[in-house]
């Protein structure tokens, strides 16, 4: 029910995704501020379409993340449905600007993506679907800098 | 026409919790139906949540959010009988907004 088949891509979209490497750089320019604040979705949409962490990191406009122990990720170890997996993020990181949730298997990684404003807490809660065992990548920006964390959730029934 | 969203805000230590279900498919564009063919991708790719108009949270939805999406988060201030909404938007422009009173 929920196999991916990688002959199934079709080329028209192979191609819009080579189109999209122009909207990664786009990406990086929003992180700068340089473009206001509709274009943001648009530029966004390459890194939703990524199919690796790399890719998604670029599209996002990330450099390097840091590894951090001040995000707290909670998530089951084992996930009995894939279609719901919850996922709660909690940043200490002082000035927590946007948090990003990513499954590092799933067909698209970015599931979700939060702009967090002055005065709202670097705490989110939500649920996600998983494909199959991976690890949950949550990216934190925090003072202008992202840092990350991860952790492995089992998944017995892949959900899409 | 989208069913309303389901919100629940409260206010307590000078923190308003903010908790929401968005009543929506979430189909990813990847499953097929009895007749072997794909269902086209049905999701909400933006939402925004406000406080007495002011944006409290934003953010954006891939495929891979859970079928109705549930939403917990604090920001501080609030009181009670303030407004919160919620407003999202999918893929096919279809739009929702929904608000509560803080309790």
């Amino acid at each position: 029910m929920c196999e991916y088949d990688r002959n199934m891509i079709d080329p028209s979209r192979r191609k819009a995704l080579k189109a999209g490497g122009g909207l990664g750089l786009l990406g990086i320019f929003t992180v700068l501020g340089l473009v206001p604040g509709a274009a943001w979705a648009k530029a966004n949409q390459a890194a939703f379409e990524a199919k690796s962490l790399g890719e998604a990191f670029e599209a996002l406009g990330v450099i390097v993340p840091e590894d951090s122990t001040l995000i707290q990720l909670t998530v089951p170890e084992i996930a009995e449905n894939g279609a719901v997996v919850p996922v709660t993020v909690n940043s200490l990181l002082a000035r927590t600007e946007q948090i990003s949730i990513l499954a590092d298997k799933n067909p698209t990684m970015l599931a979700a993506n939060f702009l967090i404003p002055e005065g709202t807490e670097g705490f989110v809660t939500t649920r996600i679907k998983m494909a199959q065992t991976s690890s949950v990548v949550v990216l934190v920006k925090a003072g202008g800098k992202f840092y990350r964390a991860s952790q492995e959730v089992k998944v017995t029934a892949g959900g899409c | 026409m989208a069913n309303p969203t389901k919100i629940r805000a409260s206010a307590a230590n000078g923190v308003t919790e903010v908790r929401a279900l968005m009543q929506h498919e979430m189909e990813n564009g990847r499953r097929k139906d009895e007749a072997g063919k794909l269902i086209p991708a049905w999701h909400i790719t933006e939402f925004k949540v406000q406080h007495n108009g002011k944006t409290v949270l934003e953010g954006q939805f891939g495929t891979a959010v859970s079928k109705n999406p549930y939403l917990v988060f604090r920001f501080r201030g609030g009181k009670v009988g303030d407004k919160v909404a919620l407003s999202w938007v999918d893929n096919r422009g279809d739009k929702s907004t929904d608000e509560v009173e803080i309790s």
